[in-house]
C-alpha cells in the first residue's frame, strides 16, 4: 500500500502538465458556450413560434435534453455519429454535446429574459412598424440581456464543471491527464487533488465575476434611456 | 444481438441505477438540512464549516470527487468499495447544492411567523420543527425536484468507476454489439422515464405539503 503524504516534487512535476490540460478545458468551454448561447437562443425563439407544432417540439426537445445524462449524451454523439457518416474528434464531439445540452438550460433562461421584456415594448414595435427581425434585435433582447446574462453565466460555470466528463471520450482534458498521470506513477493523491484545486479556483473567479455582473445588471427597476 | 436481450441487460443496469439513487437521495437530503441550518445558524464556527463545504463541493466537478473519493481515500487507509463511494460523492454533491435551496427556504418564510411563534413562547426547536419548516418545505419541494433530477443523471458518472449501472451497461453492450443507435437511444429514454416518474412523484409531495397553506390567512 502507498503511504499517504503530499510528494512536493511528483506535483510540481504534474502541476505545468495539468495547466497544459486547462487550456483543453477551457477551449471545450469556450465553444461549448457559444454553441450553447445559439442554440439556446434558438429553441426560445422555437418556443415562442405560433404554430403550436414547433413551440412544443421544442419543449419536449428542451425537456428531454435536460432530464438525460450529459455522459450518456456524450457517448451517443461519440459512438452514433460515426454510424451516420460524422467522424468527429473527441474535442468536436464534445463540444457539440456540451453546447446541445446547455443549450437546452439556457433556451429557459431566454425564454423567461424574454418574456419579462413589457408588453409595452411589442406594441410599441408593432407601431413603429419594426420587422420581427428588428423587433428582437434592437428592442427586445438589449432588454432582456440584464436578467439573462448572471443565470447564464451559472450555466457555463455548472458546464465548465462538467467538462471532466469529456475525458469518457479520451479527450485529453485535466482530469484525464491526471488519471494517466496517477496511474503511471501508482500516485493519484496529487494530480487529482491539484485538478480539484484549479477547478475550485477557476471557478470561485467566475462566480465572483457572475455576482459582479449580477449587481451591475439588476433584474428588475431597470428605466430606458 | 436481439432487441430484447438488449432490454434486460438495460432493464437490469436501471435497477442499479435506481437502488444508487435511492442510497444516495436520503444522504443528499441530511446534508442539504445539516449545512443549510448551519449556514442560518447564530454560530460563526458553524456557519463557516457549512460554507467551506457547500462551496468546495460546489465548486469542484462532481466526477472529480468521484475519483478522489474512489481513487485517493484508499490512501489514507480507508478502503472503499465502487458503490460507497459512488453513493458518498453523489450525496455530498448533491446535498451541498440542496443546502442552498434550504437556506434559502428557511429564509423566505415571513419573519412575523418567527416573532408570533416567540410570542406564543414556542421553543427554538418547536419554532423551527413546528412553525418554520413545514412552511418552508413547500417552496423548497420545485428546486428538490430539479435536484433530484440531477440526481438521477449524476448517477451515470459511477458507471467510470466500474459500477455496472445503466450508461455501464449501456457502453460495454455498444462495444460488444455495435447496435449503437438503439442502445443508447434507449438508454436517454430510460434515463427521460425516470426523470419524469421523479417529477410526478415530487409533484404529488408538494401537493400535500401545501395542503391547509391557505388556511388562516397564510400565504
Amino acid at each position: 500500500m502507498i503511504e499517504f503524504n503530499w510528494d512536493w516534487a511528483f506535483a510540481w512535476e504534474v502541476l505545468p502538465l495539468l495547466l497544459d490540460a486547462c487550456l483543453v478545458t477551457l477551449q471545450a468551454t469556450l465553444f461549448g458556450s457559444i454553441l450553447a448561447v445559439v442554440t439556446g437562443l434558438i429553441l426560445a425563439l422555437l418556443r415562442r413560434s405560433q404554430s403550436k407544432a414547433v413551440a412544443y417540439s421544442a419543449y419536449w426537445w428542451m425537456e428531454f435534453i435536460r432530464s438525460t445524462p450529459l455522459l450518456v449524451q456524450i457517448y451517443f454523439l461519440y459512438y452514433v455519429a460515426p454510424e451516420w457518416g460524422l467522424n468527429m474528434s473527441p474535442m468536436v464531439t464534445g463540444v457539440i454535446a456540451l453546447g446541445l445540452h446547455y443549450g437546452a438550460y439556457l433556451s429557459e433562461v431566454f425564454r423567461s429574459g424574454i418574456d419579462g421584456v413589457g408588453k409595452g415594448q411589442w406594441e410599441a414595435s408593432i407601431a413603429l412598424n419594426l420587422s420581427p427581425y428588428r423587433t428582437y434585435r434592437d428592442v427586445i433582447l438589449p432588454q432582456a440581456l440584464r436578467s439573462m446574462i448572471p443565470a447564464s453565466g451559472n450555466y457555463i460555470i455548472a458546464m465548465f464543471k462538467e467538462t471532466p466528463q469529456l475525458s469518457a471520450i479520451t479527450l485529453l482534458e485535466m482530469l484525464q491527464l491526471a488519471k494517466i498521470m496517477g496511474s503511471e506513477n501508482f500516485r493519484y493523491l496529487e494530480p487529482f487533488t491539484l485538478v480539484g484545486l484549479i477547478y475550485l479556483a477557476l471557478s470561485l473567479v467566475a462566480s465572483t465575476a457572475v455576482r459582479q455582473a449580477e449587481r451591475r445588471f439588476p433584474k428588475e427597476g431597470f428605466t430606458l434611456s | 444481438m436481439p432487441v430484447t436481450e438488449i432490454l434486460t441487460a438495460l432493464v437490469g443496469g436501471a435497477v442499479i441505477t435506481m437502488k444508487i439513487v435511492v442510497m444516495a437521495l436520503p444522504l443528499a437530503t441530511l446534508m442539504a438540512f445539516t449545512a443549510g441550518l448551519m449556514r442560518i445558524s447564530e454560530h460563526r464556527s458553524l456557519r463557516w464549516l457549512a460554507v467551506i463545504y457547500v462551496e468546495f463541493f460546489r465548486g469542484t466537478s462532481a466526477l472529480i470527487q468521484l475519483y478522489w473519493i474512489y481513487f485517493v481515500l484508499p490512501l489514507f487507509g480507508l478502503s472503499i468499495d465502487a458503490v460507497t463511494a459512488g453513493v458518498a460523492a453523489l450525496g455530498l454533491n448533491i446535498g451541498a447544492y440542496g443546502s442552498e435551496v434550504v437556506r434559502g427556504g428557511l429564509l423566505s418564510v415571513d419573519k412575523g411567523q418567527t416573532e408570533a411563534a416567540i410570542a406564543l413562547n414556542f421553543t427554538p426547536r418547536q419554532r423551527l420543527w413546528r412553525i418554520i419548516l413545514p412552511q418552508a418545505l413547500v417552496g423548497m419541494m420545485p428546486p428538490f425536484g430539479n435536484l433530484a433530477i440531477e440526481l438521477v443523471k449524476a448517477t451515470s458518472l459511477v458507471s467510470l468507476i466500474t459500477i455496472a449501472d445503466l450508461t455501464y451497461r449501456a457502453k460495454s453492450l455498444a462495444d460488444m454489439t455495435l447496435q449503437v443507435e438503439q442502445i443508447f437511444g434507449l438508454v436517454l429514454v430510460f434515463y427521460f422515464l425516470m426523470a419524469q416518474a421523479l417529477t410526478l412523484g415530487i409533484r404529488a409531495l408538494e401537493k400535500r405539503l401545501g395542503k391547509g397553506m391557505q388556511r388562516g390567512g397564510l400565504s
